[in-house]
C-alpha cells in the first residue's frame, strides 16, 4: 500500500450539512429541475406545436364538414365525440411526447455528459432514473392535457357546454397507463444506447410504424393474438366510451377479389387484458431500463 | 474524522486492455495530492472509479472509509468531484444548478444561497449567476462545475485536470482556487499532466503509468531523491563556446558527470552531489571567464523523476 508522510494544513471551519435526502425525495427534487429544463426547452415548444397542429387539423375538419353525416355522427353524443377524437387520437400525442421527452432522457446523460454532473453527487442511479422518468411523465401529461383542452373546446362548440363525461376521465386514466408503458419502453431503449440519435430513431420507428407492422404480421401470418405488443393494448383507451365492447375474437368473412370469400380473424383486447398488457409493459420495461442504466459506464 | 481516499487492488480492464492494474493507494489527512501520468496512464479511469462513473473489474475504492462500489450515496456524501468537463442542463442558471446540487446533497435552502454566493464569487461567476448555462463557453461551464464541487464544503475533493479547457488566466485562477482549498483542512486528489501545476499546488505526488503506480511520495522527498542523483543544468554563454573550453574547463569539474553541446552558445550538463555541487560548478565556470550568462536547472526535480520513471516503463 503506497502512503506518504502527512502534510500539515490549517483548520477549516466547514459548513453544517443536513442529512442527504432519501431516494424518493431526491427523485422528486431531480424531477422538478428536469421538468423545469423541459418547460424551457425548444423540445417542449415543438411538442406543443405538434399538439396544436393535430388539434388544429381536427378543429378545421370538424368546422369544414359541420353538417355532414360523419360530423353529425361524431357530435351526436359526448361518448361518440370523445371516443373518436380522444380515444382514437391521444395515442399519437402520447407517442410523440414519449419520443420527444424520453428518447434521449438516459442516452443524453452519457452523450451530452450531463450525467457527469449528476452522478458525482451522492445519489443512486435508480434515483436519477426515477427522477428523469417523473419529469418526462410530467411534461408528457402537459401535452396530453393541452390536447384534451383543444378537444374540450371543440366539444363545447359542438356538444354544448357542461359535456365533460365521466367516461373521459376514465379514458384519461387509461391513457396515463399507456403513457407509463410507452415511457417505460422509451426509457429502456434510451438506457440501452449511449447515443441519443439511435435511441430516438429506434423508439420513433418502433412506436410509429414498427409495432403496428409486427402486430399485423402476427395476426395475418402466425394467426395468434398479439397480446405481447403494446400497440394491441391501446384500443382500450377508447373502451370507456363504448357501451358495447368489441368481441375479443371475431371471425370476419369478406368477399375476395375473384368472387370467393376470405376469412380473417380479428382480435381485440378485453378490458382487463388491455390494462394488464400496459401495466406489464410498464413494469418490465422499467426494470429492464434500470438494469441497463445501473450497468452502463461513463467511459 | 480524518478525510481519506483508498484504492485497494483497484483494477480496470476494457476488453483485453488493462487500464488500471491492482492499484493500492491510501491518501489520508488534509493535503493536496497530485495524480500524475501521461495520457492514457489510467488517471481518469481511477478517478471515475472513485466516483462510481465506471466499475472496477476487481478491487474497491473507498472514500472516508466507505466503499464507493457498495454504497455510492454514503461514500460521495462528503466528497466534491469534477471529472472531465460535465455539462449542466442548458436551461438552468448557475444558481439553479447549484441549488439542485445542494438540495440533492441535503443542504438547507439558506445554506445553499449563502454558499452559492461564496463559491460563485470564488470562481468569478457571480456576474453570470442568473444566465442560462447553455450559452456559456467551456471555460465558464468548468468554473460552474468547480463551484458545484465545492458547494457543500466537502472534506474530500477529487479533481480531474480541473484547468482543462481554460485559458491561461483561467488556469491560473483555478490554481489559486485549489491552493485556497488546501488551506482549509481537506484532502484534495487532483489529476494533472501539467507538472508545474502539481509542483505549484500539491504537497504530495502519485505517479502512474500503464495502469501501475510508479511512486507516491511528498514533493520534498522527490526533490531529495533527485538531488541525490544527477541534476540536469543548462548553461548559456555570451558567445560561441569552444570544444576545447568544454573539454578542459567544464567536463573536468568535480561533480560534472556528462556534458553535451546544445548549440554554439549553450551546453547541458549533469551534476551529481546536490545543490552544493551545483554551487561549486557555477562558481568555477564563472571564475573561468568563459562568458557565462545563465546557469539554470533545465528541469524541476519532479520533472526529472517523472521522466526517469516514465522512461523505465516505455
Amino acid at each position: 500500500m503506497a502512503t506518504a508522510a502527512p502534510t500539515e494544513s490549517s483548520p477549516r471551519t466547514g459548513t453544517t450539512m443536513g442529512e442527504v435526502p432519501g431516494t424518493i425525495e431526491q427523485a422528486l427534487l431531480l424531477s422538478r429541475y428536469q421538468f423545469r429544463d423541459y418547460l424551457r426547452s425548444r423540445r417542449f415548444i415543438l411538442m406543443l406545436a405538434i399538439v396544436a397542429v393535430i388539434g388544429g387539423i381536427l378543429s378545421f375538419i370538424l368546422a369544414y364538414y359541420n353538417g355532414s353525416s360523419t360530423v353529425a355522427g361524431l357530435t351526436s353524443s359526448s361518448d361518440a365525440f370523445y371516443g373518436s377524437l380522444w380515444g382514437g387520437g391521444v395515442y399519437v400525442v402520447i407517442i410523440f411526447a414519449g419520443i420527444i421527452f424520453g428518447g434521449d432522457a438516459i442516452a443524453g446523460e452519457f452523450q451530452n455528459k450531463t450525467g457527469y454532473f449528476l452522478m458525482g453527487l451522492p445519489i443512486r442511479r435508480a434515483t436519477v432514473y426515477g427522477g428523469k422518468f417523473l419529469a418526462a411523465l410530467g411534461a408528457s401529461i402537459v401535452a396530453m392535457v393541452f390536447y384534451l383542452a383543444i378537444l374540450v373546446a371543440n366539444g363545447a362548440v359542438y356538444l354544448g357546454t357542461g359535456l365533460f363525461p365521466v367516461s373521459l376521465l376514465e379514458s384519461f386514466a387509461i391513457a396515463l397507463l399507456y403513457l407509463l408503458a410507452l415511457l417505460g419502453a422509451v426509457f429502456l431503449f434510451s438506457s440501452m444506447f449511449k447515443n441519443s440519435l439511435y435511441a430516438v430513431l429506434v423508439v420513433a420507428i418502433l412506436f410509429l410504424f414498427g409495432f403496428t407492422l409486427i402486430e399485423e404480421l402476427i395476426i395475418g401470418l402466425v394467426k395468434i393474438e398479439p397480446w405481447f405488443i403494446i400497440d394491441y393494448a391501446r384500443a382500450t383507451i377508447a373502451y370507456p366510451f363504448d357501451a358495447n365492447l368489441p368481441p375479443h375474437i371475431a371471425t370476419v368473412v369478406t368477399m375476395g377479389p375473384r368472387g370467393g370469400t376470405v376469412t380473417t380473424t380479428e382480435y381485440n383486447p378485453t378490458y382487463p387484458e388491455g390494462l394488464a398488457i400496459m401495466a406489464g409493459y410498464f413494469i418490465l420495461t422499467a426494470i429492464g431500463g434500470l438494469f441497463f442504466f445501473e450497468r452502463e459506464e461513463f467511459t | 474524522m480524518t478525510p481519506s481516499i483508498e484504492a485497494v487492488e483497484l483494477t480496470k480492464q476494457f476488453g483485453t486492455f488493462t487500464a488500471l492494474d491492482h492499484l493500492n493507494l491510501k491518501l489520508e489527512g488534509a493535503k493536496c495530492v497530485g495524480f500524475l501520468g501521461p495520457n492514457g496512464a489510467g488517471k481518469t479511469t481511477t478517478l471515475k472509479m472513485f466516483t462510481d462513473l465506471i466499475f472496477p473489474t476487481a478491487g474497491e475504492a473507498f472514500i472516508n472509509g466507505v466503499s464507493v462500489q457498495t454504497d455510492r450515496k454514503r461514500a460521495l456524501t462528503d466528497c466534491g468531484d469534477l471529472i472531465e468537463t460535465p455539462e449542466i442542463y442548458p436551461s438552468l442558471t448557475p444558481l439553479e444548478a447549484l441549488e439542485l446540487s445542494g438540495a440533492l446533497r441535503g443542504m438547507r435552502p439558506e445554506e445553499i444561497r449563502s454558499r452559492s454566493a461564496v463559491v460563485l464569487e470564488e470562481v468569478k461567476m457571480t456576474e453570470w449567476a442568473t444566465q442560462k448555462v447553455g450559452r456559456f463557453s467551456k471555460g465558464m461551464k468548468q468554473r460552474v462545475n468547480i463551484a458545484a464541487s465545492l458547494l457543500s464544503d466537502p472534506d474530500v475533493v477529487i479533481l480531474d485536470e480541473p484547468s482543462t479547457g481554460l485559458d491561461p488566466r483561467g488556469m491560473a485562477e483555478v490554481r489559486n482556487i485549489v491552493r485556497g482549498l488546501k488551506k482549509e483542512n481537506r484532502l484534495i486528489f487532483m489529476s494533472s499532466h501539467i507538472l508545474s501545476e502539481v509542483v505549484d499546488i500539491c504537497d504530495e505526488v502519485a505517479l502512474i503509468n500503464h495502469g501501475k503506480l510508479l511512486f507516491y511520495d511528498t514533493l520534498g522527498n522527490v526533490s531529495k531523491r533527485i538531488t541525490a542523483s544527477a541534476t540536469s543544468v543548462e548553461l548559456a554563454f555570451v558567445g560561441p563556446i569552444s570544444d576545447e573550453a568544454i573539454g578542459t574547463q567544464i567536463v573536468k569539474l568535480p561533480g560534472v558527470s556528462s556534458v553535451y553541446r546544445v548549440d554554439a552558445q549553450r551546453v547541458r550538463m549533469s551534476i551529481t552531489g546536490g545543490r552544493e555541487a551545483q554551487a561549486q560548478v557555477l562558481e568555477r565556470i564563472a571564475a573561468a571567464h568563459l562568458g557565462l550568462v545563465s546557469f539554470e536547472p533545465s528541469q524541476s526535480a519532479l520533472e526529472e523523476l517523472y521522466l526517469q520513471e516514465i522512461s523505465k516503463g516505455d
